[in-house]
């Protein structure tokens, strides 16, 4: 018996040691890199964030490339910025779409850049030279700020600075690391002279969030822009008028794998996708249930990209 | 072990201690959500548990629903609790109650159907009536069970009272979901370790008030 333990134990080592020598994403980097001259060939690999949303936009790409021709490998749902952003810049990944300014905050923390424009024409640079970002989509999908239509029509709020009109700290329910963001409270003092509370409601915005929001737990609420909640519960997002939450366009970052004719693929997609479309997209994920593929491939039928 | 001792600076930097979000304020709502919970349990179970010890009837409904209580997932709970009557205190409140339930109830069931018959048919044929069975005889010899019960629960939901943070109320949990949120990975382990000590100092008051309530049982 302690034989058998022993064994099964030096058995279960031997496949952890395994499994942390091979890199599960390590197949693509076993190909040259620059093996794709043209469409028709070579492999590309996609991957997206442990995000659902993410997962869509990373799916609208994968299915727009591969009626051009080119194979692809689907590496999804791969955790935060922190773990994948590595992968990216070793080359194992080759298309992921990415949020523009919290991609900059990562990469350069001293940035100053403020606006959807600034953040883009900074993106190269701070990227390096293994990694460009492609065009980015007119779709944005931030952190915002949102108060029910109720509440901002009795106390006259449009933007966040009209917060200050409550008089008092304002409630903010929200994951608790917007407590240590720059848009969370030291950005709301700083900027629009605002004394915050951070409620937290750890579901990123979700459904618990939009009810404390109801019920008048808190006075606003940190959603997702891109969040089909935000229309379905009659919620209004506050503007920013200062440029306090850099501006999170979707946008592509490839690998030099992607040659010319994959990033126009990957260019028509970008020009198509609004918030609008985003959000829409999002909403048939949340509400119909639908896998990303089926919504990647309506969408893109309907938008004639895969033909 | 650089992150033991980076969480053991953590929990010992004095900028963290006080105030209404230190390190003190938060074990001392921990530990009062855990005693909110146990003591809420212990109303609802060990009436339950002695009616069903004391009467023998009505065992098998209790340990059915008292297993599938045990077998829902707390943050489950919490969710839909949370979604019913929005954030705070009460969804998690709900949640650690029904966490606690089974092994409050298991306890005092258990406690009096361990008594030998003949114990308690002696105590009938001196003439006691069905209360005095229960109270003198009953429930006496079965509180070393019982505490048993009460203190698994109490582990059960120090441990689980981290969730309480995760709809806005407070408690060591607060700790744990920032330090996973903002990769503050110290943070986390110290907010685990905090709650590892809560759980270890009530695991020494039971082991305390169990040897009493053992002694008193042999002195009686």
């Amino acid at each position: 018996m302690k034989i058998r333990i022993a064994a099964a134990l030096a058995a279960g080592v031997l496949a952890l040691s395994a499994c942390s020598s091979s890199n599960p994403l390590g197949s693509a980097s076993a190909q040259p890199s620059g093996s794709t001259s043209a469409a028709g060939g070579g492999t590309l690999v996609v991957g997206s964030q442990q995000y659902y949303s993410n997962e869509i936009i990373a799916e609208l790409y994968a299915q727009a490339l591969e009626a051009k021709g080119f194979t692809i490998d689907r590496q999804y749902q791969i955790g935060q910025r922190e773990v994948y952003l590595p992968e990216l810049q070793a080359g194992t990944i080759d298309v992921f779409p990415e949020y523009a300014g919290n991609l900059l905050q990562y990469l350069d923390k001293d940035s100053t850049a403020k606006t959807g424009e600034e953040v883009i024409a900074a993106l190269p640079a701070a990227l390096g030279d293994t990694l460009r970002p492609l065009t980015a989509a007119a779709a944005t999908d931030q952190d915002s700020y949102n108060v029910t239509n109720e509440f901002a029509t009795t106390n006259g709020l449009t933007s966040i600075a009209d917060l200050a009109k409550l008089n008092r700290t304002v409630k903010v329910c929200a994951n608790s690391e917007l407590e240590k963001r720059p848009y969370g409270p030291p950005g709301l003092k700083s900027t629009y002279g605002l004394d915050v509370e951070v409620i937290p409601v750890e579901d990123s915005g979700g459904p618990l969030t939009v009810k404390a929001l109801k019920d008048g737990k808190c006075d606003t609420a940190d959603i997702y822009s891109a969040d089909p909640s935000i229309v379905a519960n009659d919620l209004t997002t506050l503007t920013d008028p200062q440029s306090l939450i850099l501006p999170q366009n979707v946008v592509p970052i490839v690998s030099t794998k992607v040659d010319d004719a994959a990033a126009a693929v990957i260019d028509k997609v970008s020009a198509a996708l609004s918030t609008e479309e985003l959000v829409a997209l999002n909403a048939l994920s949340v509400d119909k249930q639908q896998s990303s593929a089926q919504i990647a491939k309506d969408w893109l039928t309907a938008k004639g990209l895969l033909s | 072990m650089n992150y033991f001792s980076e969480a053991i600076a953590w929990i010992l930097d004095p900028a963290n201690a006080s105030g209404p979000s230190g390190v003190w304020a938060r074990c001392w709502e921990h530990l009062w959500y855990t005693l909110l919970a146990v003591v809420l349990a212990c109303v609802i179970a060990i009436p339950l548990g002695y009616l069903v010890g004391h009467t023998r009837r009505g065992r098998g409904l209790v340990v059915v629903s008292s297993g599938a209580a045990r077998a829902l997932p707390t943050l489950g709970v919490v969710t839909l609790v949370g979604l019913v009557l929005g954030i705070g205190l009460v969804a998690p409140m709900v949640a650690l109650v029904l966490l606690a339930v089974p092994s409050v109830l298991a306890g005092a069931y258990a406690g009096i159907e361990a008594i030998d018959r003949r114990t308690v048919d002696a105590a009938r044929a001196m003439g006691m009536s069905e209360w005095e069975v229960l109270t003198r005889v009953e429930i006496p010899l079965g509180l070393p069970l019982l505490l048993g019960g009460v203190r698994s629960a109490t582990l059960q939901v120090i441990a689980t009272a981290t969730l309480a943070a995760y709809v806005g109320a407070g408690g060591l949990g607060r700790f744990l979901f920032l330090g996973l949120k903002t990769q503050d990975y110290p943070q986390m382990l110290a907010s685990a370790l905090l709650v590892v000590a809560i759980a270890l100092l009530m695991e020494g008051v039971f082991e305390i008030s169990e040897r009493a309530a053992a002694r008193r049982l042999h002195t009686a």
